[in-house]
């Protein structure tokens, strides 16, 4: 297998008010890994789609093994042997892996036996421990990214683009992504992934190439280069970390958790006994693998699900209130999904900037919106929190994925909380806006906020948490002193390895 | 926002009803065609000027269209399908008409408390499938369909079993002579008079809009609609939205008739105009479920209706034929408002392009 490397020259991608890609040469090398990092916005996402025939250039050529490509569809892109894994997975739940990956590929292997050995066979090849006939719904995040690279395997793909694939996942799962990324790497596919994480990007790609503002500004030798060059490159700044300062934790009890059950109409515990308080002042981080009930503890505090047991509110109980009322007496929830709660994507951004707010001033008054106000609020957060967009009035959906998840923190944090749920604060945020979150976020609890931090992220967890418990199966099975507890011990403990008091 | 994107994205909006009346034109003549009749005559008679009753006749029946039709585009607005304003509007028309007919009150203030009956019935026949959906999960689609059968079966006994006869028929106690009014001959003596209550059109219509574009209420609903999982976690209270739209969706399908009962309708009876209620979902969708194009919807479908009206005599067409230039537009509209979102995407872009090129 030679071929399978690509060659972009001068593609050029333009949208209402920003230009996307300006120019963008890359060469990638054939079976090889190739990083792709760069700034929120600065056009890595739009340069995939372009290469996976979601979006067409505006300028520009793309070519393959040396023969020039033009996409109109995935469609296109599939058939020349481009598959793209999308940050947020595509797989139905209720169906077996078989199942899904079949799903429209019908033509290939059919939906037998034929298909289930092929499954079996890349799943062997590449080391991917993948059953066809488990239920997605049964799997973690780590078995659901394999399950859609192998989709994208089965469809032939020689070439794979990841968009941020590392994001969801936890150090433990990240190693094995790579494994997998290193097998494949080996049987000479070609691998071109985004991260904002450049530890990552250092330990597996052959080729780095840096945008800014939609050129392509550098390449990189993983070799030689270093973290903070790269950062320097990308932002032109320093790279930050998450840095405790003196502890700002105060005596009294903000949030309490008594016995809190959250019980499945199948009668399974999603949240067992759980026993936890935050004070005033206070980050306590979450530890553990995505799907073990973080979503149901958060939610079960927003009140969008009935929990049994008690939780109050700085001394109120919050038996009787319905999500609005906790949102009105202070909570700010910044939610892992970010499309899926956290945005109205065909709403401009100002009334996305009312979401959640849309009951308290600026957002309304006496009942109605006060459009002139939301709207001057809106530009103070894209502002403050340096959201990359023509305009308030452009629509949620225009936005790169980082300039989306800056609004929503800029938007939690407006209004003064007093406690703030935050999942994943920086997913998908570069690392120069992932060090202005945490400083807000610092900065407000110097204040008195009390804040319920959740995080695959585990520099950000015990750089910013003054406690961190780990959960696992919906229960707390253990507390951290970040002070003392390494990313490797934390790791064991959320996979279930060890326990620790 | 600069005049000349202001014109183009007017432009925009027209273009793709546009596209959409004229495929439904060419459907229309393929039929006829086909059924053996004259296309010119056909369209000629359409678009034959209307005389001074036709134009009445057209703002009369548009009023009713309306707010059939902005009825639907509450629910419409956070995906609520309610079907129901048929049988929502029916109901409401009898009952408003027998109590108006009993004159409790003086004069115009009999009018009033009709209204008011109308809009509760209207709105509490509706809330029922409201009610049914959060508390047991069963789609409104369904029970709103049903509903309509019970309505017209209530409204059909009661008024065999306890209307005074009239004629061949039945029909609700007449409303007093007061609580009636003249309306206006805007179009020339001679030509019948423009409904008074067609304003009652244009109040839901601001009345409406405002609700949704510009209250707390109208964004929790529209946030609902775009997306539901978010309005959720913001506070949205959906179960409580669903039952409050589908009474106010209902409220308003309940007004549909009331232009036509103080105006000269006088009582419900056999002339009562049914089937608004379905010509309205689909003006809802021709409009895309705002006021302004709902407005145009209704005016196009009762131009239709009413041109259609002399077919038979003049070129030997059965008057239904518009029915299927009226169904083709609503299929239409669809796809046309697709294609030229795609188109006016790229128009944009070769914009961009040439404001760049030109600095
Ligand atoms: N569909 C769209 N319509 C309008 N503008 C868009 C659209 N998609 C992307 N953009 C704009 O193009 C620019 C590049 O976006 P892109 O998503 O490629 O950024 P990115 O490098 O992937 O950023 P991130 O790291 O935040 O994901 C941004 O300014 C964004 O607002
Ligand atoms: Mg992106």
């Amino acid at each position: 297998m030679s071929g399978n490397g690509i060659e972009v020259r001068g593609v050029t991608k333009r949208f209402p008010g920003v230009v996307a890609n300006a120019d963008v040469n890359i060469t990638i090398r054939p079976a090889t890994v190739h990083a792709l990092i760069g700034e929120n916005g600065a056009g890595k996402s739009t340069l995939m789609k372009i290469l996976y025939g979601v979006q067409r250039p505006d300028e520009g050529t793309i070519s393959i093994d040396g023969k020039p490509v033009s996409f109109s569809s995935p469609t296109d892109a599939i058939r020349a042997g481009i598959g793209m894994v999308f940050q947020h997975f595509m797989l139905a739940d209720n169906l077996t892996v078989l199942e899904n990956v079949v799903l429209g590929a019908e033509r290939l292997y059919g939906i037998g036996d034929r298909a289930r050995e092929e499954i079996e066979r890349i799943s062997d090849t590449y080391g991917f421990a993948l059953e066809p006939d488990t239920l997605v719904e049964e799997l973690g995040v780590g078995e659901r990214q394999r399950v859609e690279i192998l989709k994208v395997l089965y469809r032939g793909a020689q070439i794979i683009i990841l968009d941020e694939p590392t994001a969801v996942l936890v150090p433990q799962e990240v190693d094995s992504l790579f494994a997998n990324l290193r097998e494949l790497r080996s049987s000479g596919h070609t691998l071109l992934f985004i991260s904002h994480k450049l530890d990552e990007v250092l330990a597996i790609a052959d080729d780095i190439t840096v945008m800014r503002r939609g050129r392509t500004v550098g390449e990189a030798d993983p070799a030689t280069t270093t973290k903070r060059a790269l950062a320097e490159l990308m932002v032109g700044s320093e790279l930050p970390s998450p840095q405790t300062e003196e502890s700002t934790v105060t005596d009294t009890v903000l949030l309490s958790l008594v016995d809190v059950n959250l019980v499945d109409l199948r009668g399974r515990h999603l949240l067992r006994d759980i026993n936890v308080s935050i004070h005033r002042g206070e980050i306590l981080g979450i530890a553990g693998v995505e799907g073990n009930g973080q979503a149901e503890l958060v939610e079960s505090i927003m009140g969008m699900r009935k929990a049994t047991g008690s939780i109050t509110l700085a001394g109120q109980s919050l038996a009787e209130w319905g999500t609005r009322e906790r949102r009105e007496a202070g909570i700010g929830f910044i939610p892992e999904d970010r499309h899926r709660h956290g945005l109205l994507l065909d709403a401009p951004l100002w009334e996305n900037r009312m979401l959640g707010h849309q009951t308290r001033a600026p957002s309304s008054r006496n009942g109605l919106i006060d459009q002139g106000a939301t709207k001057a609020d809106t530009e103070r957060i894209v502002r403050d929190y340096d959201v990359r967009t023509p305009s308030v009035g452009t629509r949620a959906r225009a936005l790169s994925g980082g300039n989306q998840q800056k609004l929503i923190v800029g938007r939690e944090m407006s209004g003064d909380p007093i406690l703030l749920i935050a999942s994943h604060p920086t997913r998908g945020v570069d690392v120069g806006a992932q060090a202005a979150i945490w400083d807000h976020i610092k900065r407000a609890r110097r204040e008195g906020l009390a804040v319920l931090l959740i995080s695959a992220d585990l520099d950000e967890l015990i750089g910013l948490s003054d406690r961190i418990d780990v959960i696992l199966r919906g229960e707390l099975v253990g507390e951290f002193d970040p002070q003392d507890v390494t990313p490797q011990q934390l790791g064991t403990a959320m996979t279930g390895g060890r326990e620790s008091a | 926002m600069n005049p000349a994107v202001l014109v183009r994205k007017l432009g925009l909006a027209l273009l793709a009803p546009l596209i959409a009346v004229v495929a439904a034109m060419i459907v229309t003549s393929g039929v006829l065609v086909v059924a053996g009749a004259s296309i010119g005559d056909f369209w000629s008679v359409i678009f034959s000027a209307p005389s001074g009753r036709n134009w009445t006749n057209i703002v009369n029946q548009s009023s009713m269209i309306f707010l059939a039709a902005l009825a639907a585009s509450i629910g419409f607005r956070m995906n609520l399908f309610n079907i129901g304003i048929e049988g929502q509007y029916t109901l409401a028309s009898y009952t408003a008409a027998l109590v108006a007919g009993l004159a409790l009150f003086p004069g115009k203030l009999n009018v009033l408390a009709a209204l008011l009956i109308a809009m509760g019935v209207g709105g509490v026949w509706a809330g029922i499938a409201g009610i049914l959906k959060v508390t047991r999960g069963v789609s409104e689609v369904i029970s709103t369909i049903m509903l309509n059968a019970i309505a017209g079966g209530i409204v059909g006994y009661l008024i065999s079993n306890y209307g005074e006869q009239f004629g061949q028929g039945r029909r609700t106690t007449p409303i007093p002579e007061g609580s009636s009014f003249d309306g206006w001959a805007l179009f020339g003596d001679n030509s019948g008079e423009v409904w008074s209550l067609v304003l009652l059109a244009v109040l839901a219509g601001v009345g409406v809009s405002f609700l949704i574009n510009r209250t707390r209420f109208g964004f929790d609903l529209r946030a609902t609609g775009l997306n539901e999982d978010a309005a959720v976690a913001s506070g949205v209270n959906v179960k409580k939205m669903v039952v409050v739209s589908m009474l106010l969706s209902g409220g308003i399908a309940g007004l549909i008739w009331m232009p036509a009962l103080f105006n000269g309708a006088d009582y419900y009876g056999p002339p009562f105009q049914r089937l608004l209620g379905f010509t309205g979902i689909a003006v809802a969708l021709l409009g895309r479920n705002r006021p302004i194009g709902i407005f145009f919807g209704a005016v196009l479908f009762a131009w239709l209706s009413e041109q259609a009206n002399p077919l038979s005599l003049i070129a030997d067409i059965s008057p239904s034929v518009v029915q299927i230039t009226q169904g083709v537009v609503v299929l239409t509209v669809v796809i046309a408002y697709e294609v030229v979102r795609r188109w006016s995407a790229s128009a944009e872009q070769r914009s961009l392009r040439n404001a760049e090129a030109s600095t």
